[in-house]
């Protein structure tokens, strides 16, 4: 196993040792991480650990200020979101870029709409995006009907999976989902973390932004878990446990103390 | 993973959607029921003439309708885009003192007067559209100093230059003639006007635009999620500039039609048409916030508001009710259309 990772060659996506200032604000330290195709890396953290700084890196809407991003063994800087789709590198942000009184074919195709005929008659090819957006939507495990159905009249999880659908037939070899699953119920959630092994199963290489560790423990294949800017953990799929998880990322034994804080107070009430 | 993967568990999550519903989930339909009610309510009221069978009396509507219809189309447009232009009446007088002057004072021929008054429209809508873009201030409001600003100077720049509140005598320029022949004349025996087609044709367009070209989509867009839209690469900005500048283009157009149509032109001509065009749009289906709407339903809503403006004559009506019918129907319009979209987004 090891040696066919060595032998993988160069990473579809690799950061190394970045760090981003926002003033005297230290918001990402020394960070590094990877994912290959076919894979999922989890990126863990709570709120204000640097996970969007990270996402926002590695899609183009920020620059790092220091350390080097490598994209099939390649040295890229982005200097747009549009650069980082260039390479293949598509991000699914929470508020999903998606227009709720708009149809499913129409938000599947938003801003990359086909057409036929050319010139002044140039139309959309309507019927040929109905189909592809059925079609993808198949490849996701979901049955559309009626690609006319508006986008606000489906449910959080499939949604996501729009999203997911999207940018994968617009050519994403890395998937960056923000917090797909922190919005919905249990069972969505579960779908979605179903949609993220589909994805990878198709190739593409995932990663998962997450607060919650038992999300990210069923699908990830690394495990990256940052804290106040920096890794705090870094480990591959079966090194490590959830409660493990858990407590790191609440900062262990800041955790021990609040919990014991907590268990005396309902002792004392 | 092949192509074939299983429709997984689509029971649970959709259910088919009837014709019926489905229907109910046009945003037109409000307004097409609407038209037929009110025609249907004036066959009774206006009983004294022949309002069903009369062709002069479908001509007398359809001309004010036209009147209304055809800038209510971009400003319909323009709504789905998210964005309002109050300005759409004023530069009805705009454009058409402007074509006054340079075909009466500037001794021009008709037609390339009409072409510097497009001109004027497009680049009033660019000011319009830039301004909003870049400041991203209300349209609400820019436009309602645009509206302002051209209502004085409609006024006294007419009194400046002509020492009268209207131009007159526009028929005495050269080409005036074959130009009223395609935008302001009468078509048959019973004075059905050639803008009932212009009305009629640029509805098709505007249909077609926001339905069948990458631009609908777009329009679309720019009402829904503008930053949604700009994620994902849409010129959300280029697309509300390009709609202001389709609203002006299109007033300016109206101008014309008006100044041909009257051969003069008076100062205050076109300001309240602004309210009509957004209550074409509203009773057509459109949403204030932007994002949902339908050009086909703005036609209908401009065929009911023409409807009624004749509607109240022939049934010899005080004419001053006119407002408070608009101000009814506006009000109905809205509640059914919002009842309709509710149920369609639950039914599922």
């Amino acid at each position: 196993m090891a040696s066919e990772i060595a032998n993988r060659g160069p990473h579809l996506l690799q950061v190394e040792n970045i760090s981003k200032y926002f003033g005297n604000v230290v918001a990402l330290n020394d960070v590094s991480a990877r994912v290959d195709a076919g894979e999922v890396t989890c990126i863990l953290g709570d709120n204000g650990a640097g996970k969007s700084s990270f996402i926002k890196i590695v899609s183009g809407v920020h620059q790092q200020d220091e350390g080097r991003m490598l994209v099939d063994g390649e040295d890229v800087r982005f200097h747009s979101p549009r650069d980082a789709r260039a390479r293949g590198i598509a991000t699914v942000y929470q508020d999903l870029a998606m227009c709720p009184l708009m149809s499913i074919w129409r938000n599947f195709f938003l801003g990359e709409e086909p057409t036929k005929w050319r010139g002044p008659f140039s139309r959309l090819d309507v019927a040929r995006a109905k189909r592809t957006a059925r079609e993808q939507m198949a490849q996701m495990g979901i049955d559309v009907r009626d690609p006319e159905q508006p986008v606000g009249t489906l449910s959080g999880g499939e949604r996501q999976a729009v999203a997911i659908a999207r940018a994968i037939y617009f050519g994403a070899r890395v998937l960056i989902l923000d917090e797909p699953t922190s919005a919905l119920g249990v069972k969505q959630a579960a779908i979605v973390l179903k949609y993220i092994l589909q994805a990878r199963d198709r190739g593409i290489g995932v990663i998962f932004i997450t607060h919650n560790p038992h999300h990210a423990l069923p699908v990830g294949d690394h495990f990256i878990l940052l804290n106040r800017g920096r890794v705090i953990g870094d480990y591959e799929k079966g090194a490590v446990t959830r409660d493990e998880l858990v407590l790191q990322m609440a900062g262990g034994a800041e955790l021990d103390a609040l919990t014991d804080e907590l268990e005396g107070l309902s002792a004392e009430g | 993973m092949s192509t074939a993967a299983p429709p997984v568990a689509s029971d649970e999550r959709l259910v088919a959607i009837g014709f019926g519903k489905r229907l109910l989930t046009r945003p037109d339909i409000g307004a097409f029921l609407g038209a037929i009610a009110v025609f249907l309510g004036f066959s009774y009221f206006a009983r004294e003439v022949n309002w069903i069978g009369d062709p002069a009396i479908w001509a007398s509507w359809t001309d004010q309708a036209a009147q209304y219809g055809i800038v209510a189309v971009p400003v319909a447009l323009l709504m789905i885009g998210g964005e309002f232009d109050l300005s759409a009446g004023v530069m009805i007088g705009s454009s058409g003192l402007l074509l006054g002057y340079l075909a009466t004072h500037a001794d021009m021929n008709i037609l390339p007067a009409m072409a510097i008054v497009l001109l004027f429209g497009l680049a009033v809508g660019f000011l319009n559209g830039i301004t909003v873009v870049r400041t991203r201030l209300p349209s609400f409001i820019v436009t309602l100093a645009t509206f302002f600003v051209l209502q004085g100077v409609n006024a006294a720049l007419t009194l400046r230059l002509t020492g009268q509140t209207a131009i007159q005598d526009i028929d005495a320029a050269g080409g005036f003639d074959s130009a009223r022949r395609w935008l302001a004349s009468e078509i048959t025996q019973y004075d059905v006007k050639v803008k009932v087609l212009w009305w009629i044709g640029l509805t098709i367009v505007g249909a077609w635009l926001l339905s069948k070209t990458r631009f609908g989509n777009w329009i679309y867009s720019a009402g829904g999620d503008p930053v949604a839209a700009r994620n994902v690469g849409v010129p959300v900005a280029r697309t509300k500039v390009m709609l202001f500048m389709m609203t002006s283009g299109t007033a300016a157009l109206m101008g014309i039609i008006e100044a041909l149509e009257l051969r003069s032109m008076q100062s205050k001509e076109g300001i309240g048409l602004e309210f009509i065009f957004i209550i074409c749009a509203v009773v057509g289906g459109c949403l204030l916030t932007g994002g949902y709407g339908s050009v086909i339903g703005t036609f209908f809503g401009a065929a009911m508001l023409g409807m009624v403006q004749l509607g109240i004559v022939f049934a010899q009506w005080d004419s001053n009710w006119t407002f408070t019918f608009q101000g009814v129907i506006l009000f109905l319009a809205v509640l059914l259309n919002t009842l309709i979209r509710n149920r369609a987004q639950k039914a599922r």
